[in-house]
């Protein structure tokens, strides 16, 4: 078991019941604030899902202890994901969402301490994996067994800062390091391909010295069993590249560049809501 | 003189729409213009520009460091760069190789800056920064410009391709009042902008507070005070003759500004009006703080940018003579 505190572990099925229902959460509270990243947000659901139902250590109860899991948003734009996860646990109720990026609420567009549950404020792309080197590093230091992992978009990695961690954390032996990619191949302005190529992925950062496995990052099994065999190799830093689809969950929202940080109308929402609830039917219907 | 009363708003417009505008028209008349952005294209309106001239679009994805340096080449090779994102990583993130790349070599680079400010909206802290002004204005030989609405930020983007030099172009993201002259007649490199004359109180103000001195002048007028309006849209370098003469007839100042007031342009006409000629000054701005989520209006409301708050500022001024 890897999240030694909780004994009941949720099977697939439940896990995928919950990636249903945060993306309907997500889309409920973009609605209501009137902004978001909506693409970003429903292409992360799943690793989120996996990773604090499934993986990590931290709780609303542990969250002061030295011992807890660290995990750092690198793409911190895509908040909404990570606060209806955070509310989901328990960290902070539910409805405090209805304020998101309101005047004078803690639940502004990116993610800040402020809130409970957050480890570190991050908005300015390509900042995660350097402060996560630094917390691996200081686990070490302190014979600790907390893990770190941070979550980055594909289109955040030609900032330099990334490789420049990805140098250290290698150098630093740091296998108690895990970076997701969120690799849904657009961003802003057009596919990543054509924005800036990063391709071929697994081959830098396999030269940067890192352990690398790629997933469909919509697939809760192939999560599941990434994050499992952490370290991917012992004394490496791991890296999951995880191949998702931008605005997962809703037909007319997926691969779509407007919807990166697209608005529902109040139609578009109604529609998504009804393809959302027949993929949860259909889910219920399954054995687990 | 220019009055109150002659200053009239043609209609609401972003400010960043200006810069759209005005990287059309330079690249147009000038072959020599280059544009550049980390993957926000749309934000700072480059679309006409894309379509027109695409062999002279260097889209270099989210790596602003490096946008820097590759700017700093392009000069080498005689062309004229324009690098466009938000201020925060038009300025702070990439701040070593400005200074290093850029400044120290005087190279012939216009930082373009969107989103400054408080008024962004929705992003919160992390994309409003209020420290900008002061970081570029402390590098030797930078111009940093803050145009007040969106006919001067279409002048201000055109005219910088003809002026030598590293600039820093800081604009925003809100529709906001435009009245300056369409054709940017009166926008001048360097020059203060007199915008309404009076005798109690000069007002010096920048950017979108432009527009909030004028609707505090306003109030202060119907309250029988002659408030001095002036744009300082060219903070550096600094119209320091402007400043000395209104203050030598105002006899106390405000200064407004969306930007902390450690840095900004407050400091700026306090350093000159104490070499010259020392008179009260309140300095509007933010107090060394972060920013958060909101409307603009809310926003600087809550941070005491808006234009009551001049009008108190004024008071405590005139008061203090
Ligand atoms: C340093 C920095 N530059 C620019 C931005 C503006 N920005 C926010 S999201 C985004 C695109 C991110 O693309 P990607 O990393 O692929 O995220 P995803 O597609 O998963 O939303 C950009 C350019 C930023 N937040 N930080």
């Amino acid at each position: 078991m890897v999240n030694g505190s909780n004994a009941f572990k949720m099977t697939s099925k439940e896990l995928k019941l919950k990636s249903v229902e945060y993306r309907k959460k997500i889309l409920k509270y973009i609605l209501q604030a009137k902004a978001g990243h909506t693409g970003g947000s429903l292409s992360a659901t799943d690793i989120l899902n996996v990773l604090y139902n499934d993986v990590l250590n931290v709780s609303p109860e542990n969250f002061a202890s030295p011992d807890r899991d660290r995990y750092v948003q690198s793409k911190g734009h895509c908040v909404e994901a990570l606060f209806v996860v955070l509310a989901d646990q328990g960290f902070f109720p539910e409805e405090e969402l209805n304020t998101l990026c309101k005047y004078q609420s803690h639940y502004i567009g990116h993610p800040t301490r402020k809130v409970k549950g957050v480890e570190q404020n991050t908005g300015a792309l390509g900042h995660g994996l350097p402060i996560c080197v630094g917390t691996a590093i200081a686990a070490k230091l302190d014979n600790k067994a907390y893990r770190v992992f941070t979550l980055m978009g594909d289109g955040e990695l030609p900032e330099g800062s990334n490789w420049e961690a990805a140098l250290s954390a290698a150098h630093y032996k740091l296998d108690n390091l895990c970076a997701i990619i969120d690799k849904n191949s657009l961003q802003i302005t057009a596919a990543t391909s054509d924005v800036m190529n990063t391709d071929p992925l697994d081959e830098k950062w396999k030269a940067f010295g890192w352990a690398v496995k790629e997933v469909n990052g919509n697939d809760i099994e192939e999560l599941r069993t990434a994050f499992n065999s952490l370290p991917f190799e012992k004394g490496k830093p791991s890296v999951i590249i995880a191949h998702t689809t931008k605005g997962k969950g809703v037909s007319f929202m997926e691969n779509e560049l407007k919807w990166h940080h697209g608005v529902p109308s109040k139609e578009q929402y109604e529609q998504a809501m009804e393809e959302l609830d027949a993929e949860r039917i259909n889910l219920e219907r399954l054995s687990n | 003189m220019p009055q109150l009363s002659d200053i009239v708003v043609q209609n609401e417009k972003e400010t960043r729409g200006g810069f759209g505008e005005g990287i059309y028209e330079a690249g147009k008349r000038n072959p020599k213009v280059v544009a550049l952005t980390a993957d926000l294209a749309g934000s700072l309106k480059l679309g006409p520009f894309i379509k027109d001239f695409p062999e002279r679009f260097v889209q270099v994805g989210i790596a602003e460091a490096n946008m820097m340096g590759i700017a700093a080449g392009l000069t080498i090779g005689g062309y004229i760069p324009y690098t466009t994102t938000f201020a925060n990583f038009s300025t702070g993130r990439v701040y070593d190789q400005i200074r290093q790349s850029i400044a120290y070599s005087h190279k012939n680079v216009k930082i373009c800056a969107s989103h400054a400010g408080l008024t962004l909206g929705e992003d919160g802290a992390t994309h409003q920064i209020l420290e900008d002004i002061g970081l570029m204005k402390m590098l030797p030989g930078m111009t940093v410009i803050v145009p007040c609405d969106f006919n001067q930020t279409k002048a201000a983007t055109m005219a910088i391709a003809d002026y030598e030099g590293p600039v820093y172009l800081r604009f925003g993201r809100p529709k906001w009042p435009n009245f300056t002259a369409e054709d940017g007649s009166d926008f001048v490199i360097g020059k203060a902008q007199l915008l309404a004359e009076g005798t109690d109180v000069s007002i010096f103000a920048c950017g979108h507070l432009v527009w909030k001195a004028i609707e505090a002048a306003r109030t202060l007028q119907a309250e029988g005070i002659a408030a001095e309006v002036i744009n300082i849209h060219t903070i550096k370098p600094l119209d320091s003759e402007a400043i000395i003469a209104s203050i030598s007839k105002t006899g106390c100042a405000v200064t407004a500004e969306e930007h902390n007031v450690l840095g900004g342009l407050g400091d700026s006409v306090a350093q000159v009006a104490a070499r010259n000629k020392p008179v009260p000054i309140e300095f509007v701005g933010t107090n060394d703080t972060f920013g958060e989520s909101g409307k603009p209006a809310d926003l600087l409301k809550k941070y005491g940018l808006d234009a009551p708050n001049i009008v108190a500022a004024a008071k405590k001024a005139i008061a203090r003579k």
